[in-house]
């Protein structure tokens, strides 16, 4: 055995992807690499962007073509030190190319759009088994920000992520943009889908949304994670909020969008155009301003639901990553159970999904385990 | 939601959406509805490619008006119409068919506002197409975007996708000012892309990065936005990065966005479809060399066809025509030099 063999798979962009088309070989067949550097390009329904080079070596195989569609996961090329055999290079592509063949191509799930009340929510659902998990992102989001850990979850429950109103392709109509107002389009969409009890799984806005939901109706939420929530504290990142709402342009918005991660690799173009074309839809840019003007006005929060927290009676969890800019991570002190992802900025569940999931798991079999508990 | 949708159904679907949201939008133009008012033929064609076709249906004869083929009396009736309160999108085949029309749009819709002291308000959309590639001569197959350019009070659209030709025309139809819309009549079904189904607006004036690169910056409208995508995928391979720029409104123009641009790259390749001399590739390029000067590390190259009509043998109009091939060549000069 010589040098490790290293493949460049389609990446997933969001949950509706299942597939990409190579567009361009950036870097030709057996011509050296390094980390980070672009080596093809890809596009997809959604976005074209360039592929990089994780690990440093040789660009020892194109093998899709240009043109070729490939499915999320399937192999677009091989990287490998320059001593590593031709043969084992082709028994490396075989491999991959039987996996391909013996798992086959489950369609991945498209978003739909459900009337939950008076507006229309667009949401995705992933996976089938009971009880279900609905999943709840913060302002200015969408759910695709869940895609990493709905796909995990998913693997066990049926899993729903849902763009709140005036968010992604749900309504931006209506008059009331109040917290109590989304926490209700959140019961409303429960109504809709039949589902009596979720687990809910929710950050920063959609965290203080998923608080009062459970306050409301303390008998439809089995569980509750809440991961760098809004609604625990007065501090909020102000400029954040601003430059969200002032930006026009992906490069306005790529610094706003940088400070809730603690990686930068997570910024990507098509996320950017994804949020800007967003802004343009009618109607969604005054939403958000209504809703930032309700939850944060003047750059701090204005809703205090610690006592809301405490008082609830089903299992929650906090989670933060320490390097969270946008809520502080103390504001987690003094709620009970919480858990600081060390390095994490504020899309925890972006940037740690693995973690994440794992966390999500143990308060969903604990209170799952324990329902004596749970105060109707 | 989104879907992928040609740019003739994504416009069609702006059309549409404008109407609905605003009753004072008209349609105008020759053929759009489908036969002079001849029963049964209504809406067999909407308009001479089809981009129209459903519309009378919806909001009747008194909405979507056929004209006689005299683009002089719809053209000034269109501009009329926006200054007493509607909002007219009048429909002209051809560009090249302006001359015959030019009154109504170069001395009186492009001069109220300034000539009114700003009391008045023209807000007129002037389709078209444009653009060679259809074997369809001399007479049918020009760009002549740049002769609206130059006049002050007119604004100049022109898409390259799908998504980008229904934000662009529902922001139009929304201007105040008079907006001529040029559509690149290769693009409507040779192009699509993702188009949210909601209505949503592109602000005129602000260019779009297509590709982001450090080695050249090259600025390309319409048709030509695609050939550079062909030419910059070449490229990459030659390890040679493109940063493209559709502008996608050349007036107004964002200057600040090429600029910034060239000041990362130092240097400039601009694509054209329009005849050279007075053109938009000159029009940039003396703004970079203006602007830009110490910035650049290369002489600024223009592609364009060369300053003749449009050939009509497919031969010659494909020779004519800028190409991925003579974009990646003036490309690779550029970074030579």
């Amino acid at each position: 055995m010589t040098g490790a063999v290293h493949a460049i798979a389609m990446p997933k962009w969001g949950m509706a992807m299942d597939e990409g088309t190579v567009t361009g070989w950036l870097v030709r067949e057996g011509a050296p690499v390094t980390p980070g550097q672009e080596i093809v390009e890809v596009e997809s329904t959604k976005a074209a962007s360039a592929l990089e080079a994780r690990e440093a070596g040789v660009l020892r195989r194109q093998v899709a073509a240009v043109g070729e569609v490939v499915p999320v996961g399937g192999l677009v090329g091989v990287i490998a030190d320059a001593d590593v055999p031709d043969a084992e290079i082709d028994a490396f592509i075989a491999r991959h190319a039987k996996q391909a063949a013996e798992t086959g191509d489950a369609a991945a799930p498209q978003p739909r759009r459900v009337q939950a009340g008076e507006r229309w929510l667009n949401i995705l659902e992933a996976g089938t088994g009971e009880p279900p998990v609905l999943l709840i992102h913060g302002f200015g989001g969408n759910l695709e920000s869940w895609s990493d850990l709905q796909s995990r979850l998913a693997e066990n429950w049926r899993v729903i992520a849902f763009d709140l109103p005036g968010h992604g392709d749900s309504d931006a109509t209506g008059e009331d943009w109040s917290l109590s107002a989304l926490a209700a389009s959140g019961r409303e969409l429960m109504d809709a889908l039949g589902i009596e009890k979720a687990h809910l799984v929710a950050h920063s806005l959609g965290g203080a949304v998923a608080i009062a939901l459970a306050k409301a109706a303390p008998q439809r939420v089995t569980s509750l994670t809440l991961i760098g929530s809004a609604g625990l504290g007065p501090d909020i990142d102000g400029a954040y909020i601003e430059g969200f709402l002032a930006a026009k342009r992906r490069k306005d918005l790529k610094p706003v969008i940088a400070r809730l991660f603690s990686d930068e690799r997570f910024v990507t173009e098509p996320l950017l155009e994804q949020l800007i074309r967003m802004k343009r839809i009618d109607g969604v840019e005054p939403a958000l301003r209504r809703i930032a003007a309700a939850a944060f006005p003047g750059g701090r929060q204005a809703l205090d639901l610690r006592s809301a927290v405490s008082a609830l009676p089903m299992p929650v969890r906090l989670i933060w990553g320490d390097a969270d800019g946008i809520i502080p991570a103390a504001h987690a002190e003094g709620l009970g159970r919480g858990t600081i992802l060390t390095g994490a900025g504020h899309m925890a569940h972006v940037e740690r999904p693995a973690e994440v999931a794992e966390l999500v798991r143990e308060l969903v079999a604990e209170a799952e385990r324990a329902p004596a508990l749970v105060r109707p | 939601m989104a879907r992928i949708l040609t740019m003739r159904k994504a416009l069609s679907e702006a059309f549409r959406q404008v109407m609905e949201e605003d009753p004072t939008v008209i349609m105008m133009g020759e053929d759009i509805a489908g036969g002079m008012g001849a029963p049964g033929e209504q809406d067999a064609w909407g308009g001479d490619l089809g981009i129209t076709k459903g519309l009378i249906g919806r909001f009747g004869p008194e909405r979507v008006l056929d004209t006689p083929i005299s683009e002089t009396a719809y053209l000034g009736a269109a501009v009329g119409a926006a200054t007493a309160g509607l909002r007219p999108i009048a429909e002209l085949m051809f560009v090249d068919f302006m001359g015959v029309c030019f009154d109504p749009l170069l001395n009186q819709a492009a001069k109220f506002r300034y000539m009114f002291g700003g009391k008045t308000k023209t807000p007129l959309v002037v389709r078209t197409q444009i653009g060679a590639g259809f074997r369809a001569g001399a007479q049918h197959s020009q760009c002549l975007y740049p002769l609206f350019a130059h006049i002050p009070g007119l604004k100049c659209v022109i898409p390259s996708t799908a998504y980008d030709a229904k934000g662009l025309m529902i922001a139009s139809v929304r201007d105040d000012d008079p907006v001529i819309f040029f559509e690149h009549k290769v693009l409507y079904d040779s192009v699509s892309d993702e188009v949210p189904e909601r209505p949503y607006s592109i602000p005129l004036g602000e260019a779009n990065i297509v590709a982001e690169g450090d080695d050249v910056t090259v600025v390309a409208l319409g048709r030509m936005v695609h050939f550079a995508r062909t030419a910059a995928r070449q490229l990459a391979e030659e390890r040679i990065s493109c940063e493209i720029i559709d502008p996608r409104t050349i007036s107004p123009l964002d200057e600040d966005t090429i600029l910034e641009s060239v000041a990362n790259t130092g240097r400039l390749v601009v694509v054209d479809e329009a005849y050279p001399r007075c053109g938009f590739a000159a029009d940039i390029a003396s703004i970079v060399a203006e602007k830009a000067f110490r910035d650049l590390k290369a002489p600024i190259r223009k592609v364009t066809p060369p300053h003749t009509p449009v050939p009509f043998a497919p031969e010659l109009e494909d020779a004519w025509l800028p190409s991925p091939e003579k974009i990646a060549a003036a490309v690779r000069e550029s970074v030579k030099a």
